[in-house]
Formats: structure tokens, sequence, C-alpha cells
């Protein structure tokens, strides 16, 4: 099972299984809704946004362990961050999941677990959707699509 | 390739009246040369056979031929190369048209493949038949490739598109159906077989209801006719599409067969070389059957491919691929069921090898990675079927299918796998 163990690590079945910020803050002002239309998952992001920091940020959706434990461990990182600071994040875990960069953890923290995903080219639109959709709600826009 | 023997299965029991006929599997994988490679290290269980099935070598040395010796174009040429082509073709239009059960030749139409057949039909004929009010019958076990040519049709002439039920074993709802029936349906579509629950249509009584209303019926036969052959005559049917790459044979290749009272009178919807008689700026004069809807050189090595996949599957006779799949489909019925924790989605009594299911803790899109890391090829998803997803309120399911290759072995493999999956997210 060790090399099923390298995408599926602990922290990302753990996540899929119990995804942390399972529901949407209090008074989010911004949301947007992800959808994977290869496969069919879907998930909402909603956040409460001051300033250019996100204060607040969970979601509610369905979606395979890979796209389930990314929204759960997105949501945990992004609290208190600023837009910048999640641009650059996410291009930064993009590189990663496409194999573009090799996964630090100095770098990348807890995330550093989706480094698995690069040897999978058909679940990386998986472990983007959140970030996608995060991104998308941050930018004011309703949708996000990972065609 | 077919031969009777007694049953020398282990679960032997089922006597027969009548000979068995039995596939000899072990020789069909050998005539399969995908099915030689190892899979990340693993057996390759090939269980994707409704997506596409592998091609046996006799359909790669067909399309290998026909580019390595013929390579011309088709028609109108005096040459050599160009005469051995066209006779090739035509040649495979005669095999698909026979196996199709069709008594003439001209009325089969090489397309790119069901989807491609369907919009033809959609397109050449339901536009030139359809006015506001009209209703177009489908099923909602559809794959999209049934409904969204009919929707387009749809929204262009002001016809209503007409869903019949499905019950929740997966079927089509008969009386459900003849129900949606009404003065205004001109035309009912539906698969053969669903591609995402196996289950087999009663097309011969569907066909009756539908003429019974004066509408014209379809078929996607994508599924059916690997699995089923095709008897366009025995099922009564108008227009049956099917695709060569679901059948063995290549990609991008398919073959309609229409009723030829109904497809003669039918104008061309594309335009090009190949399908005319004569051309002047003024006025253009349409080709006959079947030239007319095959405009722009064909895919003269797709079409030969499929040629040389209806004949391998002409020899080893659909009564032996029937009874190798009944057998399996009771296997795999039977050893998915022992799995704690699984949910078989579409139980139809009538079906084929076609599984599809969930697992509890398990997304069919892990499972679909966890099972190829062990050399199990199965799909997960919609399977182009979003609204029979609905129907059942799952957003994907896994799904495993069977072909002519297929043994206990592919299911065991799958079974296994399906527990290292689950052990995983215990």
């Amino acid at each position: 099972m060790d090399d099923l163990r390298e995408l599926y690590q602990e922290v990302i079945l753990d996540h899929g299984k119990n995804p942390r910020n399972f529901a949407f803050p209090d008074a989010s002002n911004c949301e947007a809704d992800g959808y994977n239309p290869l496969c069919g998952d879907q998930l909402t992001v909603k956040a409460r946004v001051e300033g250019d920091v996100v204060l607040d940020v969970g979601f509610q959706g369905q979606g395979c362990a890979i796209s389930t434990a990314a929204a759960s461990t997105m949501t945990e990182w992004a609290k208190g961050k600023t837009r910048s600071q999640i641009d650059e994040m996410f291009e930064l875990f993009h590189s990663v999941v496409t194999g573009k960069k090799d996964a630090d953890e100095d770098e990348l923290g807890k995330l550093a677990v989706f480094g698995g995903v690069a040897e999978y080219p058909m679940r990386v639109k998986c472990a983007t959707l959140a970030w996608h959709t995060l991104e998308a709600a941050l930018a004011g826009k309703k949708e996000a699509s990972t065609e | 390739m077919t031969q009777s023997r007694p049953s020398t299965t282990s679960e032997g029991a089922t006597a027969s009246s009548s000979p068995r006929v039995e596939l000899d599997v072990e020789r069909i994988r050998s005539d399969f040369p995908a099915l030689g490679q190892r899979v990340h290290g693993h057996r390759l269980a090939y269980l994707d056979s409704a997506a596409s099935a592998l091609k046996p070598q006799s359909v790669i040395d067909a399309v290998v031929k026909n580019y390595s010796e013929d390579g011309a174009n088709v028609h109108r040429g005096v040459h050599w190369l160009s005469q051995r082509a066209t006779t090739a073709l035509e040649a495979a239009r005669e095999k698909v048209a026979k196996f199709m059960g069709s008594a003439t030749v001209e009325n089969v139409v090489f397309t790119r493949g069901t989807t491609d057949g369907i919009n033809l039909v959609a397109n050449a004929y339901g536009a030139a038949n359809l006015s506001a009010g009209d209703e177009v019958l489908i099923s909602h076990l559809e794959h999209h490739s049934n409904i969204v040519p009919w929707q387009q049709v749809c929204e262009r002439t002001g016809a209503r598109l007409v869903i019949a039920p499905v019950t929740d074993s997966g079927e089509l709802d008969v009386d459900g159906f003849e129900r949606k029936l009404s003065e205004r349906t001109k035309i009912v579509s539906v698969a053969h077989v669903s591609n995402t629950l196996g289950t087999i249509l009663p097309l011969a009584r569907i066909a009756d209801l539908a003429h019974a209303r004066g509408a014209v019926m379809v078929v996607d036969g994508a599924q059916g006719a690997p699995h089923l052959g095709v008897d366009v005559q025995a099922l009564g049917v108008d227009f049956y599409a099917m695709s060569g790459h679901k059948l063995y044979g290549p990609n991008g290749i398919g073959a309609l067969w229409g009723e030829k009272s109904i497809f003669e009178k039918m104008a061309p919807y594309q335009g090009g070389g190949g399908m005319i008689r004569t051309v002047s700026f003024e006025k253009t004069t349409y080709a006959g059957l079947p030239e007319r809807f095959e405009a722009g050189t064909p895919n003269i090595a797709g079409a030969i491919g499929l040629g040389a996949a209806v004949d391998y599957l002409t020899n080893i006779g659909f009564a032996a691929v029937a009874a190798h799949e009944k057998e399996l489909v009771r296997y795999g019925t039977k050893a998915l069921a022992a799995i704690p924790g699984l949910r078989p989605i579409g139980t139809a009594k009538e079906k084929v090898g076609v599984f599809s299911f969930l697992l509890e803790n398990v997304h069919p899109h892990d499972l679909g990675t966890i099972l190829d890391k062990r050399g199990v090829a199965i799909r997960a998803g919609h399977h182009c079927t979003q609204p029979l997803m609905k129907r059942f309120g799952v957003p994907a399911t896994a799904r495993a299918s069977l072909g002519i290759y297929s043994t206990r072995s592919d299911i065991d493999q799958l079974v296994g796998a399906i527990r290292e999956a689950q052990e995983m997210f215990s």
C-alpha cells in the first residue's frame, strides 16, 4: 500500500474523512461555487473578509478525499491571511501539485502533503478545486470551474 | 472459436437441455495485445469496456493494412490503390449491414460514432419533421449523447423533450413510458442498453408502442451492439446508431442504420464532397444513400477496422458472448454484494455486464485511483448521464464493465482492490 500512501497520506485521509471548517462562517460577505465538470464534484466556499484579510472561511459540498482534504486544509491555512498571501500560496500549491516544483514543508506547512498529487495528473483538479473557488470568491466572481 | 462442450465452471450445476456454447476466453484474450501488459506491476484487469473496448489483433491489422498498402482515397479514383481501398470500404459496409441484420446495404451510413449518428437523425430527420408543440420522448437513463442533440433540435423547432421514468432498480418504467406517449410524440429515442446501469431496454415493445402512435423509433446502440448484437428487423426500430470503439473496433467510426423508406427521403444535413450528384452554383443535386450522408472523405481505415471487428464478433457468435457474460454477471453481482458497505446502482433483471456502485466512505474517484494502482481499470464519475445520477441522488458512481475477454480473475482482482481501498479509508 506504500505507493498509494504517497498520495493518500494520513493528513489527507484525516481531512477527507473529517473536514475542518465544513460549515459556513457567520456573517460571510463573499462566496463562490466551485464545480469540476469532469467528475461532478461541487463545493461552495464562503468567507468573511475585512479589508484585505480573510477573517473566516468555510466550505460545504461533496467531493473525493483529495478535494475535500484540499478544501479543509486550505480553509485552515487561509484564516487571517491577506489576499496576496493567498494568491501566492495558490500559485506555489499549484506548481507543487502539477509537479513543477517539489513540495517543501518549510514553504507549504501542512499543505505539503499534497505533493503526492503530482504523480496523478488526473487528480490535480481535485486538489485545486477549493483554491480556484476561494480565488473566485475573493475576486467577486460567483463561480469557479476547473475546466 | 465457438465450441460446444460441457460446462467446466466450478458452479457447473447449470444443466441445460441445449448444448452449451462457451467462449474459449483464454484464446480470445490472446487475440488482444493490450491485455498482455502489466499496469503498475500488476496483471491488467480491464473493466472499462463500456467506455472503450480493447481491440483484437485482427482489427489492428486491418487498419494497418489499409494505411500500409492502400492509403489512397476512395471513390472516383481510377487507379489501383483507390480501387482497392474502395472495394475494402464497401466490403466493410456489407459486413456491418449484415451484422446489424439489415436486408440492404445502402441504408447503412458510416459515422464518427453513436453520437454522430444520433446527431444525424436529430438534424436530418428531427429538424425537418418536428414543429412547435411536437414531442420527442426519451428515457431518464439516457447518455448525454441521446439527450443533448434532441434538446438542440427541440430548441430550434419549438418541440418539447419528454422524459420517460426509470424505476428504482434502473429499469425503464414501461407503463410510465406509455403514459408519456401522446399524439404529439413524433420521435422516440432510447438506449438499447444503459451505459451506466447495464439495463437492457425492451426495444421491440417500445418500438411497438412508438409506432402505434406514429412516432419514429431511434436507438442509441452504443452499448447494445457489443453485448447483444443487433437485429434491426427483429427489433422493429427505424434508426440504430452504434460505435466502432465499443465494438472492439477503431475510434472515430460508427454506423447508423436507417429504415430505408424513411432514410432515403431525408435531406442531407452536411454538405461537401462525396455526397452530391451534380453541383453548379445555381443548384446541387444530391447522391442517394448512403453517400448523401457521408460528406467528405470518410474514415476509410476506421470503417475497414469496424468491418474486421464485426467479423471477429460474428466468428465468436453472440450466443457464446451472451452465455459467457451471463455467467460473469452472476458471479460479479454475487461477489460485489458480499462486500459490506457496497451499494449497487442498477439492479435490473435484464442487464449486461455493467456494475455501477457506491462504496461507503470511499469516493468513486479515490476508488478509481486506488484500483488503478492495482492494475484494475474502472471508470468513476457521472458516465455522461447526469440526469440519471440525479435520479439516484448520487454525484458519481464507480463503474466496472465487462467485455468478451473478461474473466472471473478480473472480478476477483477488482474485489481484492476494493477491500484494500476500504481498509485504507476505514
